[in-house]
């Protein structure tokens, strides 16, 4: 990182300073703009861009969180040990699954919810902050809560399906039951959220589009489909991406969910966060939970990836046609 | 912090860069006429009863007793038990001490990443100088790359200096906040006018009093908005502050985790902590609520 000062002046400024002042005002011009970045590197650098890069290296050294200073070296013992034992890859899953299950409704609401609360109305500020309450609520609260409502015996949700005649779902111990649970607090929590960035995105497609398509006679779902859809592309990829990223660290609402580091009794909820987690501080080895902390960085980059390649090779599709 | 002026809302074009409409006042643009039906509402009332249940289930837990938790057909009236519980929550879970904590946290953080981002921001807006492109590409390029991957070397890092189980382990990591950075110069490119920079450096001020009695006071509704946001999501954040912290010194989230974890068994002993946790941030959403609904729609990232 380059926090010192170079010896040349900066390029000339719009009005030049005063040149009698003499040298060493005009050294410390080209010098200030690194002190008004001072207090922000030093911190991003020591405890942001540090530790990222720093976990490859961790990850080829047996660490235990007794003893962090002490580093045995492993190569690439820590990822054979993690691609040969079966939570790694049942916790891959999960977050796979639980992701699915979590992003995939979550957006679709939040594009119809977006939808409606662009139209003209009564209260019109009031519904968009209340969407946005869930997003006040800290994983913690919410997850308590949720877990409260998703009881097996006494549980709200157990009941009011017992009033539509299905039997109590164990939603803590059933694989699909649970993951259900934990991806219901993750939509729960973000759906408004989403709607309003998608709102951001509606509000500045052109009228004209809307106007010209009306006079062609197109319906409003006609409207919506070829004209709010398109100009919402970009922020839908954005949205994507994002929620890809969110869902890939998932680690609170499965670990409250009943409490345990291990994701439910048979690790039917247990993410790559949360096993990271018990790793590294249920067994103390943070040499491995690096390496899932890397695996889970190329995983973020190899969807991330995806996805803009997805929607670069769709718009290039559209604009040929 | 004072308070955000009715600027945040007018301008959501400011960080996208493209001209848009204004968000949400005003009457109406020539053109676009759509009416909300019946339908529409129906569905949104819905919506915002679904937002708003689990924190009326939370009151409504919080203030029965265990038993009444266990009756069928539950009850969903709000009972006398609130003060009670919340008595129970102080004593058994030492709530009023994470309380502080979370306090002492989240307000460092917030005053910590509003200073540091927008000297930062301002610096990477207006001033020129040698690898400005670079690092501000380096400061954006890890926004997408979440914290949580980089936890282990900041564990074995506050290992080192001793900081396990104290408050400045969560505070210092919290002000580093590329995406306060990003967000205030996209405020202030847009805000504030060169010409106004020139016609004080003509004057002779320097650049530190140009930044206090210029650029301050001019991104001061920004500075509220990031405030806000931030403030919020330090204190909800929950991976560092479990990991880095202990039963012995917690914020609220890992005081609510050992609650869920066991600690209490009493359901509504556990949700009156959960209200006790969520209260403040609901207090903050009810009185600023426009303000962060503006924030976000400028195009805040998750956090």
């Amino acid at each position: 990182m380059t926090l010192t000062a170079p010896e040349t002046p900066a390029p000339p400024k719009p009005v030049p300073p005063p040149a009698r002042r003499g040298s060493a005002r005009r050294a410390w011009q080209s010098f200030s703009p690194y002190a008004y970045l001072a207090p922000f590197f030093t911190l991003f650098v020591a405890f942001g861009l540090f530790p990222l890069l720093y976990t490859a290296f961790v990850s080829l050294y047996r660490v235990e969180l007794q003893t962090p200073g002490d580093m045995e070296w492993r190569g690439l013992g820590n990822y054979t040990a993690l691609f040969g034992d079966s939570y790694f890859w049942l916790s891959l899953r999960n977050t796979f699954t639980i992701g699915v299950l979590s992003t995939v409704p979550q957006l679709v609401m939040a594009l119809g919810l977006a939808h409606l609360l662009n139209y003209k109305m009564r209260g019109r500020t009031f519904l968009r902050t209340a969407v946005l309450l869930p997003y006040a609520t800290s994983v913690a609260a919410a997850t308590l809560v949720f877990a409260q409502l998703f009881g097996r015996d006494f549980g709200l949700i157990n009941y009011a399906l017992g009033l539509v005649g299905i039997d109590p779902v164990d939603w803590q111990n059933g694989t699909v039951a649970s993951q259900i649970a934990v991806s219901t607090v993750v939509v729960w929590r973000w759906t408004g959220y989403n709607a309003l960035i998608y709102l951001a995105g509606m509000q500045s497609i052109p009228h004209e589009l809307y106007e010209a398509a009306a006079m062609d006679g197109a319906s409003r779902w006609r409207q919506f489909f070829h004209v709010t859809l398109p100009g919402l592309r970009p922020t839908i990829l954005f949205t994507v991406i994002v929620s890809t990223i969110g869902a890939t660290q998932l680690f609170g609402e499965p670990l409250l969910l009943e409490g345990s580091v291990s994701g439910g009794i048979s690790h039917q909820y247990q993410t790559l966060g949360l096993y990271m987690y018990e790793q590294g501080w249920g067994f103390f080895h943070l040499g491995r939970a690096a390496a899932i902390a890397w695996v889970m960085f190329l995983l973020i980059v190899v969807l991330v990836g995806a996805n803009a390649l997805i929607a670069r090779r769709r718009s290039r599709k559209e604009a040929g046609r | 912090m004072t308070a955000p002026g009715p600027t945040v809302t007018r301008d959501p074009a400011r960080t996208g860069g493209t001209p848009g409409p204004t968000v949400s006042r005003g009457p109406s643009r020539a053109g676009r006429t759509l009416h909300a039906g019946p339908l529409a509402y129906g569905i949104l009332v819905v919506a915002v009863l679904f937002s708003a249940f689990p924190f009326y289930w939370t009151i409504v837990a919080a203030s029965r007793s265990n038993a009444d938790l266990a009756k069928v057909p539950p009850t969903l009236l709000p009972g006398p038990n609130l003060i009670r519980n919340f008595e129970a929550v102080l004593e058994e879970a030492d709530i009023g001490k994470a309380l502080l904590n979370s306090l002492i946290v989240s307000g460092s953080i917030t005053l910590g990443t509003v200073l540091c981002c927008t000297l930062a921001g301002f610096a990477f807006a207006k001033l020129r100088f040698r690898g400005r492109g670079a690092l501000l590409a380096i400061t954006v390029g890890t926004m997408m790359i979440p914290p949580q991957l980089g936890v282990i070397p900041l564990f074995m890092l506050i290992a080192e200096l001793g900081w396990v189980n104290q408050l400045q382990a969560v505070i210092l990591p919290g002000l580093v906040s590329a995406f306060g950075v990003f967000f205030m110069r996209q405020y202030l490119m847009q805000s504030l006018p060169d010409e106004l920079i020139e016609a004080a450096r003509v004057d002779g001020a320097s650049t530190a009093r140009i930044f206090w009695s210029i650029v301050v006071p001019i991104a001061r509704p920004g500075m509220a908005v990031l405030g806000l946001l931030t403030f919020m999501a330090a204190w909800n954040d929950f991976f560092w502050p479990v990991v880095a912290l202990t039963s012995s010194e917690p914020t609220v989230q890992v005081a609510l985790r050992q609650l869920g974890g066991g600690y209490v068994h009493d359901q509504s002993v556990i949700m009156a902590g959960t209200l006790l946790g969520t209260l403040p941030v609901l207090l903050v959403f009810g009185l600023l609520g426009r303000q962060i609904v503006g924030g976000i729609m400028q195009g805040a990232v998750k956090g």
